[in-house]
């Protein structure tokens, strides 16, 4: 009974403060530019607000237009459930469980795209294109990332991996780990998630014909996966194994908090890339990982 | 061996992948400066006692590279009116994983050499072998002259890298004539960029294979 408890209270954790953070970029971005800025809870009023509206639906679109938003956030939540909550744990670990979790991702993505084809609107499919070809690029970097882990730690399984420090290689892991982040997320260098202008949208494109429950679900999927990559890369590069679990706690709180504040003033300060540059910031990623990699592996040769 | 050293090597190699990703030639030239500066300082890193020589060395070169030829190369930019690479020969994502993968083959390459035991242990060979490939691309892949003239400096870090190794039986005069050699190349070479930029209206070298009357 006690382990069932613990799971849910995890995924609770998970999914209650998820919403948080898109509230607090914005918030950081409004006190940069001198507004006054819209709540921090904001994200939880509109969920609130979209899961009692209606669905519209085109004439073309299949029942799968609906189901996919749904399966979509059930890949990332159980995505978000395989990565350990510092001293607290996961809720399910085994080993090999980074290849689900990047898989997990991997199909949440799909699902969205497949569901943005179903309207079949032009722009969706724009959408989806220019999502799908940049994530090819920062899955490279994310598997480099994740690989360097493994051969620092030589394990497979996410809790042991991310539980030690990196050493040497961490400034470039986080660095590698933030441009992924921020490219995963849709956040500003890659794409303007405010932005209204269809032609330059690329995650807001996918979900224009979206809305009621199924654009609550979408919305809230991201802010778990916003989450998820903060956490990860705190774990990552943050030592939280060397302290008591009151400290660790309080440390990873912290360093989230201040992962997400870190966007917030990257978007603020900084305009979004020519999509022709991306592929280059995206290939810079890929490098510093890939590097992590290699400081990695040669450090535990020498 | 020297954790400082290497951590100033890796720096450097860092400076030779942006060297190769940014498109503005600014950028380019204080990339490069900053990588002089990164090898000026360690040759008094490298010694445990301070030699008046050694010092003399690291001063010189801090300030040829650092100051005197990034300063040259950006007049030069200025009577040329040109701030971008535009169009450059292999891309500048290609260009990005050349280098990469050139100091990945250089750290490996590396291991196969039959080095002293005193140079195993730190990155100085591999940094010097991929600074020079680093420079080997910048040259072949860009097309306006100043990024060249970067790209040849770049090849010279990495030969002054590789000179590091023997800091110890060089003369000093060797040093100060490379310096000196390499301050005069650049200062003709900014005359050069200007006479280019009056003849061609526009610094492409591929227009200088074309002969005229």
């Amino acid at each position: 009974m006690i382990p069932i408890l613990y799971f849910l209270l995890r995924l609770a954790c998970w999914l209650v403060v998820a919403p948080l953070l898109p509230g607090i970029i914005n918030r950081v971005k409004s006190m940069v530019a001198g507004r006054r800025g819209p709540p921090v809870l904001q994200l939880y009023f509109d969920l609130a607000r979209l899961w009692r509206k209606d669905v519209v639906m085109s004439n073309l679109a299949s029942p799968a237009f609906v189901i996919l938003p749904a399966v979509a956030w059930v890949a990332v939540s159980g995505a978000a459930l395989l990565v350990p909550l510092g001293p607290a744990g996961t809720g399910l670990s085994f080993r090999g469980d980074v290849l689900p979790f990047i898989y997990l991702l991997a199909l949440a993505r799909f699902c969205t795209a497949w569901a943005a084809m179903e309207t079949g609107s032009a722009f969706e499919g724009m959408g989806s294109v220019r999502e799908v070809s940049y994530a090819v690029l920062a899955e490279a970097a994310m598997i480099a990332a994740v690989l360097s882990l493994c051969v620092q730690t030589g394990s497979m399984s996410l809790v042991t991996m991310l539980a030690p420090t990196v050493g040497a290689s961490a400034v470039l892991l986080a660095a590698g780990l933030f441009i992924v982040l921020l490219a995963e997320n849709c956040r500003v260098p890659f794409d303007d998630p405010n932005t209204h202008l269809e032609l330059t949208m690329i995650h807001e494109a996918m979900v224009l014909d979206h809305s009621g429950p199924p654009l609550a679900v979408i919305l809230h999927g991201a802010s778990v996966k916003l989450l998820l990559f903060a956490v990860l890369l705190t774990q990552a590069v943050v030592p939280l194994g060397y302290f008591g679990p009151v400290v660790a706690c309080t440390l990873l709180v912290a360093s989230v908090l201040m992962v997400t504040v870190g966007v917030g003033l990257v978007e603020s300060l900084l305009a979004r890339f020519a999509f022709r540059r991306v592929p280059l910031l995206l290939t810079a990623a890929f490098l510093l990982c890939l590097f992590a990699l290699l400081v990695a592996w040669k450090g535990g040769e020498a | 061996m020297n954790p400082n050293l290497n951590l100033l090597i890796g720096l450097a190699m860092g400076l030779n992948l942006l060297s190769l990703g940014t498109s503005r030639l600014p950028a380019l030239i204080r990339t490069m400066s900053v990588q002089g500066v990164i090898l000026g300082v360690m040759p008094m890193i490298m010694e445990h006692e301070l030699d008046w020589r050694v010092a003399l060395i690291a001063l010189a070169t801090i300030a040829g590279k650092g100051l005197v030829i990034p300063s040259l190369l950006r007049r030069a930019m200025r009577t040329a009116q040109i701030d971008r690479e535009l169009e450059p020969l292999i891309g500048f994502v290609p260009s990005l994983l050349l280098g990469a993968g050139s100091a990945i083959a250089a750290l490996a390459l590396a291991h196969l050499l039959p080095l002293l035991p005193e140079h195993a242990g730190t990155l100085l060979v591999p940094g010097a072998l991929a600074t020079v490939l680093t420079g080997f691309i910048l040259l072949i892949g860009r097309t306006k002259a100043i990024s060249q003239v970067c790209g040849y400096l770049i090849l010279e870090n990495g030969i002054y890298l590789f000179g590091l190794l023997l800091i110890k039986a060089m003369p000093l005069l060797v040093e100060a004539g490379v310096l000196l050699d390499l301050t005069v190349g650049v200062f003709i070479i900014g005359i050069i960029v200007d006479r280019i930029q009056r003849a061609f209206d526009s610094l492409d070298t591929r227009k200088l294979t074309a002969l005229r009357e």
